[in-house]
C-alpha cells in the first residue's frame, strides 16, 4: 500500500473482512475460540486421547475424575475424554458435510434467483418453496432406513433441503440490494452489471452468508447428535457425542454427572455457534450502518437539583409557560444538551410557531411537554406549567390524565400515525370513552366520533369511521389524527409538522383546518415547523430556535419584517419564495 | 383469503409428490436386489416374493410409484415388512399420542412466550438480558439432552413425574397428563426460546412506532396500548414463530418420544428405520408432511385474518 | 438557448403491468415531450404520484420505456442497454434525493468518488486520486474526506459527495431528483448556490425535478407542471408561477405558503377565493 496509489490508499481497511472488529466483543471472541479449539481438538484426537477410545477398564467402571481418566470413565470403563475426542468426529464431520453443500447450493441457488429474476427465479422460487416445506428430518431417517448409519448421506440430505433457507435470504439480499440508490447511483456512474456486483453487492453477501452458516452450523451439529442418540448415525461401538448422550441416558440413575459432561460439549459447541451467529450479525449491522463496531453504550442522564426542586409556584400568564427549560439526550460521550434553558408563554387562541432546522430541538421541546421523549431523553433542568399546573417531573400515572385532556399532539407522518389494525371509528371510539367524557353507550360514542370527524371537515363522517388507515389519504388522515387530539377538548395542541409530509395543496386545507380550530374553541396550537412559508400563513407569534437555544421571539410581523438574530436573518434569506423575482437562475 | 389458501393448498400437491417421490425413489438406491438387502439373508423364498410384490419390484420405477400413488389415494399406505400391520393403521394408532406432544407445546410455548416476551419488553433493561440468555440458551441446547436434563432432575432425583411410558387418557386421566408434562416441556422449549424473542423484538419496535405515540399522546390507557395494540402489531411475526416452533416440534417429538419412549410416530419411524423398514418410514414421511402443510396453511389464515390490508382486498 | 438541444424528450409513456391477468396497465407517464437546451435548466413540477421522478428515471434508462423516444444530442438512447448505455455515463448524470440512501455506507466517499472514473479505464490512479481531490475541493469539502464514510457526514455534506460523484466526468446534463428537498433550508441554499456555480463553471444542463415551485422559481429557467403523468403547463419559471394559465397550476401557486405575514394573508385570501369560485 502505497500513498502513489489513490485507489489503494482509500481502501477501507476492514471492509472485506467480516471478522474485523470481533475482538471488541469479547462473547463472541470466546465463541470462535471455542469452536476452534474444540474443532482441532477432535482433528488432533489421536495425538491428544490419553487412552484409546474403545479401550475398556472394567475394574475403574463408571468412575469419577482422577489423574489417568480427566473426565472419569462410562458404564464399561471406557475413558469418556478420549471418547469425547474421538466422538466429536462424526458429529463434527457430518455438520461439515451439510454445511458445505448447503452453502454450495444456497449461493448458488440464491444468487442466480436474485440477480437473473424473471423465469429463473420463479423457478428456483417455486423449487426453495417446496423444499421448505419438507419435513427434513423424517427425509433424513428414510435415507437411513436404506443407506444403515450413513452419517455422511444423511447429513447430505439435511445440507441440500435446508440450502433453501440460504438461498432464500441469499436471494432477497440480493434483490434488496439491487433496489438500493446506490446501485441506480452506480450504474448511472456508468459501472457494468460485474464491478456493481464486486463493488456492491457482495460485500453486502459475505456478513448475511457467515451469520447464516454459524447458525446452520449450530442446527446441523444437533441434528446430528440427534441421529447419533438415536443410534442412527454411528454404529456402536464407535463413539460419537450424540450416542454418548445415549450410553449417559441408560446410566442416568447411577452416574448423572456423565450426562453433563457428554450433552454438555455438545450444547457448548452449538452455543458457541448461535453465539459467533448473533455476534458476527452485530457487526455486519453496525458495518451496515457505518458505525464502528463496539461502540459503547449511552450512559444515563444526571437530572439537575433545580427540576426536583424547583417550587411550584406557576408563572401568572399563559395557558402553556415554560421557564429555563433544558433537555439532554444519554450518549456514549455522555449526556448531550439538545435544548439548553428556554423559555416561552402561550396564550389561549393563539398558534404559536416553535421554528428552527433539524437539531434545533423544537421537537424534542413539543413532545417533552407530552411526556413523551424518546428513550434517554430527560428533562434537566426547568419547568413548564400547563394551565397553572406543573407538568415537569410529574409522574406518568399524572401524565397519563392530562394527556389527550388537557394537551394533544398531531405527528409529523399522518400515514404512520394510526394503529394500521383498527378501523378509525375503533380507534376514535376508544379515545373518546377514555378522554372525551363520554358516559353513555356505544351509540353515544358513535354519536361523538361523527361529531369529531364532522368538525374536522371530514365530508362523510360515517364512511370514514368504517375504513382503515391505509384505505384513505394522507391528508384525510391527518383530518382523523387533529380529530383524536380534539376528542378531550385540550387546551394545548402540540402539531409537531404536522403538514412536511403532505403535498402543498393539502398543506393549505390543514392549515385552514387548524386557523378554524383556534378561532372556533380558542385552542392554544404550538405549530412545530421548519417552514417560514407555514410560520407566515398561520403562526400569530413564534421562537427560532438554533441548536437548543432561543434566538428570536416575537410576533411574527416582527420576525419576519425586524430580524434581529443574523440566524434569523439567515433563514430568512434561504427560505426560497415564490414571490420573489430575484433568483439564481441560468 | 381464499386466494391464499388455495395458493398454498396448490403448493401443497407438488410437496406431496415430491416427499413420495423422494421416498420411493430411495429404494432404487438399495446396492443389489432391495429386498434380499432389506431381508438379510436368513429370509425364506416366500418372505422374499412377498416383500418384491409388496414393494412392486417386479416392475419398473416408474409404475411402482404409480401404483404407490394411487394407494395412497385409496387409503393405502402399503403394509408394515416387520410386523405385516396395515400402515395406516399403525399411523392412526400412534399418531395421537405425537399430536397431543405437538399442538401441547404450541399452546404452552405460545403462552409463555408471549407473556415472557411482553414482560421483558415492558420491563426494565434486566429483564430483556434475561430473555436474551433463555432464548439463546432455549435455542442452542439440544432438546434431546435438556429432555433427559429434566428427566434426571425432576423424574430420577425428585420424582414428581414418571420418567418413561405412557397412560392412555381413557386409562387415567391424571396419570395421562403427569406422563405428558416432562415430554411437552421439553418439547416447548425451543419454541418458548424462539417466541419470546420475537414477541420482545417486535413489541419493542411496535411501542417505538408513531402510532404508538399517537395513543400515549390522546391519553390511551398503557394496558389497552400493550395488550390491545401494541400486541396486535407483533401479529404477524409472532404467528411467523408460533409456525416456525410447530413446525420445529414435528422432528423434535421424534427425539422427545424416543426420550421419554412414549407410543407416538416418532418411535416407530425410528425403530422402522433400524428394521429398514421403508412402507412404515414412506407413511410417516408424508404423515409429516401433511403435518408441515397444515401448520402452514393455519399460519396464512391467522396471517390474513391479522392484515386488514389482505382482509379488504 | 442555442444549436441542438442537449435533451429531446418526444411523447413518452410509461406503463407497468398491473397485477390482475386482466385489467389494463397502470399509466405513470402518457405523451410528455420538452426539450433541455446546452446549460439550461429546465423544471418539472409535480406533486406526489405526478409521476415526475419516473420521467428522470426513464431517462436515466433506469425504468424501461413504454412509448416514445428519448434524444440526447439529437441521438435516440430510449432503448438503450449494457455497454451503450454504460458509455452514455459521460454525457448524463445524476443526483438522487435522499442522500443517505445514494452512497454505499459500505465504501469510504473517495471509492465512491472513484466509480464513475472507473468507467473510464483510460486514467491512470495518480491521476484519479488528484482528480478526486480536486472534486472534493470543489464541491466544499475537506480532502481527508476521502479516506471517510458516509456516515461521518451530514445530509448536506452527503448531497455534495453525490454532487461531486455526479460532476466527476463533467456530464452534459444532470437529472436533479429533488435533490435538496431532504435538506434544511440554509443547507438547501447553500446546496442550490453550488448547482448555480457548477453549471457556469462545467456548462451543464440540469433536468430539475422538485415539488418545490418556491425553488423553481429561484433555480429554474424554464418549467413544466406535471399532473397525473402529463404536463399540464409548460414555460418561463416567472411566467408559471406570477400567471399561471392552468387551474391546476393556480391551485399550486396559490397553496405555495410565502415568508411573508403580510403577502401570505393577500395569497390566502386569493386561494380561497379561487376555491369558492372553482
Amino acid at each position: 500500500m502505497t500513498a502513489t496509489d489513490p485507489l489503494v490508499s482509500v481502501r477501507p481497511r476492514k471492509r472485506a473482512n467480516p471478522l474485523a472488529g470481533i475482538w471488541r466483543r469479547p462473547l463472541t471472541a470466546v465463541a470462535l475460540a471455542v469452536v476452534l479449539t474444540v474443532t482441532v481438538a477432535v482433528i488432533l484426537a489421536p495425538l491428544l486421547a490419553p487412552h484409546p477410545p474403545l479401550a475398556q477398564d472394567l475394574l475403574h467402571a463408571r468412575s469419577g475424575p482422577s489423574g489417568s481418566h480427566p473426565l472419569g470413565t462410562d458404564d464399561l470403563g471406557r475413558d469418556v475424554l478420549s471418547r469425547l475426542l474421538y466422538g466429536g468426529r462424526p458429529a463434527l464431520l457430518g455438520t461439515a458435510v451439510a454445511v458445505g453443500v448447503y452453502i454450495v447450493l444456497g449461493m448458488t441457488l440464491g444468487i442466480l434467483a436474485g440477480y437473473l429474476r424473471g423465469w429463473t427465479d420463479r423457478v428456483i422460487v417455486a423449487v426453495m418453496d417446496v423444499m421448505l416445506s419438507v419435513p427434513i428430518v423424517i427425509l433424513m431417517l428414510a435415507v437411513l432406513a436404506i443407506f444403515s448409519q450413513s452419517n455422511v448421506a444423511a447429513m447430505l440430505t439435511l445440507g441440500v433441503l435446508s440450502s433453501a433457507g440460504l438461498a432464500r435470504i441469499i436471494r432477497s439480499a440480493c434483490i434488496g440490494l439491487r433496489e438500493e440508490l446506490f446501485v441506480d447511483a452506480a450504474k448511472v456512474s456508468g459501472l457494468g452489471p460485474v464491478r456493481i456486483m464486486a463493488r456492491h453487492i457482495f460485500p453486502g453477501l459475505v456478513g448475511q452468508l457467515l451469520v447464516q452458516v454459524c447458525l446452520f452450523s449450530g442446527i446441523a451439529l444437533m441434528v446430528q447428535t440427534g441421529l447419533g442418540f438415536l443410534g442412527l448415525a454411528t454404529p456402536p461401538p464407535a463413539p460419537s457425542w450424540g450416542g454418548m448422550v445415549g450410553e449417559a441416558s441408560q446410566v442416568i440413575q447411577q452416574s448423572p454427572g456423565l450426562l453433563v459432561v457428554t450433552g454438555g460439549l455438545i450444547g457448548l459447541m452449538s452455543l458457541s455457534f448461535g453465539l459467533l451467529g448473533d455476534g458476527l450479525r452485530d457487526l455486519d449491522q453496525d458495518r451496515r450502518r457505518g458505525i464502528s463496531a463496539g461502540a459503547r453504550k449511552p450512559g444515563r442522564v444526571p437530572i439537575a437539583k433545580e427540576t426536583a426542586e424547583t417550587p411550584d409556584t406557576a408563572p401568572d400568564t399563559g395557558v402553556l409557560a415554560v421557564r429555563d427549560y433544558s433537555i439532554a439526550f444519554a450518549t456514549a460521550q455522555g449526556p448531550r444538551t439538545v435544548v439548553d434553558s428556554v423559555g416561552f408563554t402561550v396564550h389561549p387562541g393563539e398558534i404559536f410557531g416553535l421554528v428552527g432546522e433539524s437539531g434545533s430541538g423544537k421537537t424534542v421541546t413539543g413532545l417533552s411537554l407530552l411526556g413523551l421523549l424518546a428513550p434517554g431523553g430527560t428533562v434537566t433542568g426547568g419547568s413548564a406549567w400547563l394551565a397553572g399546573t406543573r407538568i415537569t417531573g410529574l409522574p406518568e400515572r399524572e401524565l397519563q390524565r392530562i394527556r389527550g385532556k388537557e394537551i394533544a399532539l398531531v405527528s409529523q407522518e399522518p400515514m404512520v400515525a394510526l394503529d394500521p389494525y383498527f378501523t378509525i371509528g375503533s380507534q376514535l371510539g376508544e379515545v373518546v370513552r377514555r378522554t372525551g367524557g363520554v358516559t353513555g353507550g356505544k351509540d353515544a360514542v358513535r354519536q361523538r366520533v361523527r361529531e369529531l370527524l364532522t368538525s374536522v371537515h371530514l365530508r362523510d363522517p360515517d364512511d370514514v369511521a368504517r375504513r382503515y388507515p391505509h384505505e384513505l389519504s394522507g391528508g384525510m388522515v391527518q383530518r382523523v389524527v387533529i380529530a383524536m387530539a380534539l376528542a378531550g377538548s385540550p387546551k394545548v395542541l402540540i402539531a409537531d409538522e404536522p403538514t412536511t409530509a403532505l403535498d402543498v395543496t393539502v398543506q393549505a386545507g390543514i392549515l385552514d383546518l387548524l386557523r378554524s380550530l383556534r378561532d372556533e374553541r380558542g385552542m392554544a396550537i404550538v405549530l412545530i415547523t421548519h417552514d417560514l412559508g407555514v410560520v407566515a400563513d398561520v403562526c400569530d407569534r413564534a421562537i427560532v430556535m438554533e441548536k437548543g437555544r432561543i434566538v428570536e421571539e416575537g410576533p411574527v410581523e416582527d420576525i419576519f419584517y425586524r430580524p434581529r438574530h443574523p440566524y434569523t436573518k439567515k433563514l430568512i434569506a434561504s427560505t426560497p419564495s415564490i414571490a420573489t423575482t430575484e433568483g439564481r437562475i441560468a | 383469503m381464499s386466494s391464499i389458501i388455495l395458493r398454498r393448498l396448490a403448493l401443497s400437491v407438488p410437496l406431496l409428490v415430491v416427499v413420495s417421490a423422494i421416498t420411493s425413489l430411495l429404494e432404487s438406491f438399495v446396492p443389489g436386489d432391495p429386498a434380499r438387502t432389506l431381508l438379510g439373508i436368513n429370509a425364506t423364498p416366500e418372505q422374499y416374493e412377498a416383500l418384491r410384490a409388496a414393494l412392486h419390484l417386479d416392475k419398473p420405477f416408474v409404475e411402482q410409484y404409480w401404483l404407490y400413488l394411487t394407494g395412497i389415494l385409496h387409503g393405502d399406505f402399503g403394509n408394515s415388512l416387520f410386523s405385516g400391520e396395515s400402515v395406516l393403521a399403525v399411523i392412526g394408532q400412534r399418531l395421537p399420542v405425537t399430536l397431543t406432544l405437538v399442538i401441547g407445546a404450541t399452546l404452552l410455548s405460545t403462552l409463555v412466550g408471549v407473556l415472557l416476551g411482553v414482560y421483558s419488553a415492558t420491563r426494565g433493561r434486566f429483564s430483556r438480558r434475561l430473555i436474551d440468555v433463555v432464548s439463546l440458551l432455549g435455542s442452542a441446547l439440544p432438546n434431546f439432552w435438556l429432555a433427559l436434563m429434566l428427566m434426571s432432575l425432576f423424574a430420577v432425583r425428585f420424582q414428581l413425574f414418571p420418567a418413561t411410558g405412557y397412560t392412555p387418557f381413557a386409562q387415567s386421566p391424571g396419570q395421562w397428563a403427569a406422563g405428558l408434562v416432562l415430554p411437552v416441556v421439553s418439547l416447548s422449549i425451543g419454541g418458548v426460546a424462539l417466541i419470546s424473542k420475537v414477541t420482545r423484538d417486535a413489541m419493542l419496535s411496535t411501542l417505538a412506532r408513531d402510532h404508538i405515540r399517537t395513543l400515549r399522546a390522546s391519553g390511551v390507557r398503557p394496558a389497552s396500548i400493550i395488550w390491545k395494540h401494541a400486541l396486535r402489531g407483533c401479529g404477524m411475526p409472532v404467528a411467523t414463530a408460533v409456525g416456525l416452533s410447530a413446525i420445529a416440534f414435528i422432528p423434535g417429538s421424534i427425539l422427545v418420544e424416543n426420550v421419554f419412549t412414549l407410543p407416538g410416530l416418532g418411535t416407530t419411524v425410528v425403530d422402522a428405520t433400524n428394521q429398514h423398514d421403508l412402507p412404515v418410514v414412506q407413511g410417516a414421511a408424508i404423515t409429516f408432511t401433511v403435518l408441515v402443510i397444515a401448520v402452514n396453511l393455519l399460519v396464512d389464515v391467522v396471517y390474513s385474518l391479522l392484515n386488514p390490508k389482505v382482509r379488504a382486498a | 438557448m442555442t444549436g441542438t438541444p442537449v435533451l429531446q424528450v418526444d411523447g413518452l409513456a410509461v406503463r407497468y403491468p398491473s397485477r390482475g391477468l386482466r385489467k389494463p396497465p397502470i399509466t405513470v407517464i402518457e405523451d410528455v415531450s420538452f426539450e433541455v437546451g446546452q446549460a439550461e435548466t429546465v423544471a418539472l413540477v409535480g406533486e406526489s404520484g405526478s409521476g415526475k421522478t419516473t420521467i428522470g428515471r426513464a431517462v436515466l434508462g433506469l425504468t424501461p420505456v413504454s412509448g416514445g423516444r428519448v434524444l440526447l444530442d439529437g441521438r435516440d438512447i430510449t432503448h438503450l442497454t449494457g455497454r451503450a448505455r454504460r458509455a452514455l455515463s459521460t454525457d448524463i448524470q445524476a443526483i438522487f434525493q435522499n442522500p443517505y440512501g445514494s452512497l454505499n455506507p459500505a465504501l469510504p466517499v473517495g471509492r465512491t468518488l472513484a466509480e464513475p472514473l472507473l468507467a473510464d479505464s483510460t486514467r491512470a490512479r495518480s491521476e484519479v486520486r488528484d482528480h478526486i481531490a480536486d472534486l472534493l475541493r470543489r464541491v466544499g469539502l475537506p480532502e481527508d474526506a476521502a479516506d471517510r464514510y458516509p456516515a461521518q457526514f451530514s445530509g448536506g455534506q452527503r448531497q455534495r459527495i453525490a454532487i461531486a460523484r455526479a460532476v466527476a466526468r463533467q456530464p452534459r446534463l444532470i437529472i436533479c431528483d429533488e435533490p435538496t428537498s431532504a435538506l434544511d433550508v440554509t443547507t438547501q441554499a447553500a446546496a442550490l448556490d453550488l448547482l448555480s456555480e457548477l453549471q457556469q463553471s462545467l456548462g451543464c444542463a440540469y433536468l430539475f425535478i422538485t415539488h418545490d415551485l418556491a425553488v423553481v422559481k429561484e433555480f429554474a429557467a424554464r418549467t413544466l407542471v406535471l399532473q397525473h403523468g402529463r404536463i399540464v403547463e409548460e414555460g418561463s419559471s416567472t411566467d408559471v408561477c406570477d400567471r399561471p394559465k392552468h387551474e391546476y397550476t393556480q391551485r399550486l401557486v396559490a397553496s405555495a405558503p410565502v415568508p411573508d405575514p403580510v403577502l401570505q394573508r393577500s395569497r390566502r385570501q386569493r386561494r380561497l377565493e379561487l376555491e369558492a369560485t372553482s
